[in-house]
């Protein structure tokens, strides 16, 4: 009787302080070597893990700093300044002021403008209402507006009105979160330094793409024409600004005969504070 | 003998479907299935910890527990090498594949404990097979239908997110009567395979 308790009770502890010698071995030897530098790194960055610096979360971004393969300091867009400083000082490199970005619908299509085809009735998202025919305006490249963007966006930038999204600037922080979710993708990020959009995304010719909506672009080529750094140009029927070349003049806006270059003040909280 | 192995794997994937079937495993059958992407990866961790378990608990039973007239410590022993086992698996993966550790990292802890891992280290000694290959065979059979299962599931989850069944059925009741109709689905394969044994 007392030998089976014993045997028993043996056998569990010992395969247990087996296991718990390898174990211990196994983490003693094959522990991952975590820099110091990306560490300390790593608990500047706000561990959102978002992407918007364009690595696999905070700690792929915390890991090519400190390898050195990454120099911008300035690419963490949620932390904005007050990270890029951190950054900097724990590198010992000089500060980098952060461009944000900020998040623009090219759509301006709204109930006014857009011809309806169809009245849809299904379940309210625009990736539902897309499945039935690219969603109820004639337009298939424009806002389906139902508002899967402002549903996602975690600091409600996103509003709906007359059936379009529209971005509310300061309240953007630029994480992109908008811009995979829309099914359409049109919406993308911008250097909130800028202020022209293309408010339309029709790759259509001019006379068709006019029937479907009076605010699409015509592809006129007016704006090319006009913008003094050639940072306009008109590719498959349909006006693109490349914003590293835009000195943000806004002249294409006022010779746009369609009203589809959308020119306003896009600057979130911060070159707001610049300005002052 | 390649013959006997395709059978035991093809029962354990379709006509013994652990999730489907058995009904073992179905926590993160419902809870992981929402996403393809993520539904492959747990079906992969989970096939991956079901060889592995099955490699290490089968010798110790054969070859430690039935010498000492200990098979009644199965359970307890079982648990106690699979959860040391994924620990180990997981400081390797991290060590030397991390690439691999960030697709599958985060589900493996999840799984330690999972009753569908434990059910195929314990059905490998209660539907005595008497070789080490073909409790192998098994574990793999067993992984597959549980990797098949969550595709086909993550498949019908999708199509339910658009659909829109009456208010009082919205979110998990729908997933569970869907979920049923599935199981239904593979009742279909009882008795495949002993009809092809004839």
């Amino acid at each position: 009787m007392l030998e089976a308790i014993l045997s028993a009770a043996a056998c569990v502890a010992g395969i247990g302080l087996i296991c718990a010698v390898v174990l211990v071995v196994a983490a003693k030897f094959m522990a991952v070597r975590e820099n110091a530098l990306e560490r300390a790194l790593r608990e500047c960055l706000p561990g959102v893990n978002c992407g918007a610096c364009g690595y696999t979360g905070c700690d792929g971004y915390a890991k090519v700093l400190a390898e050195g393969t990454e120099k911008q300091t300035n690419l963490c867009i949620p932390g904005g300044d007050a990270v890029s400083q951190q950054i900097s000082e724990a590198l010992g490199v000089e500060f980098q002021n952060t461009v944000e970005q900020v998040a623009v619908v090219h759509c301006c299509g709204d109930c006014d403008h857009a011809v309806q085809k169809a009245d849809y009735m299904g379940v309210q998202t625009c990736s539902g209402a897309r499945m039935l025919y690219g969603g109820q305006q004639a337009c298939t490249y424009g806002c389906l507006g139902k508002g899967d963007c402002a549903a996602i966006c975690p600091y409600d930038a996103i509003y709906m009105e007359k059936g379009i999204a529209h971005v509310c600037a300061p309240k953007c922080v630029g994480c992109g979160l908008c811009v995979k979710t829309c099914p359409n993708g049109i919406i993308s990020l911008i250097p909130d330094t800028k202020r022209e959009v293309i408010a339309c995304s029709n790759e259509e010719r001019g006379a068709r793409a006019r029937k479907k909506c009076t605010n699409a672009c015509i592809a006129c080529g007016k704006c090319e024409k006009i913008c003094p750094t050639g940072a306009i140009a008109v590719e498959e029927n349909l006006a693109r600004i490349d914003y590293d070349k835009c000195i943000a003049c806004g002249k294409c806006a006022q010779v746009c005969p369609v009203g589809c270059i959308l020119s306003a003040d896009r600057s979130g909280r911060h070159r707001f504070s610049e300005v002052q | 003998m390649i013959r006997d192995l395709m059978i035991i794997i093809f029962t354990a994937m379709l006509v013994n479907n652990y999730v489907l079937v058995k009904f073992l495993g179905i926590c993160p059958f419902l809870g992981v299935s929402k996403k393809l992407h993520s539904a492959v990866g747990m079906g992969l961790a989970v096939t991956f910890v079901m060889l592995l378990a099955t490699a290490a608990t089968w010798p110790i039973h054969t070859y430690l527990l039935t010498a000492f007239n200990l098979e009644y410590l199965q359970t307890i022993v079982f648990i106690l090498i699979i959860a040391a086992l994924v620990q180990l698996v997981e400081i390797i993966l991290k060590r030397y594949l991390p690439a691999l550790h960030r697709s599958l990292g985060i589900y493996l802890p999840l799984i330690t404990t999972n009753c569908a891992v434990l059910g195929v280290a314990k059905n490998n000694i209660t539907e005595g097979y008497e070789l080490f290959i073909e409790a192998m065979a098994n574990a793999l059979g067993c992984g597959l239908g549980f990797l098949l299962a969550m595709v086909l599931f993550a498949g019908v989850r999708m199509r339910i997110e658009t659909a829109k069944p009456p208010k009082c059925f919205e979110g998990m009741p729908i997933t569970l009567v869907s979920a049923s109709i599935v199981a239904l689905a593979f009742y279909g394969f009882a008795g495949v395979i002993d009809n092809m044994l004839l």
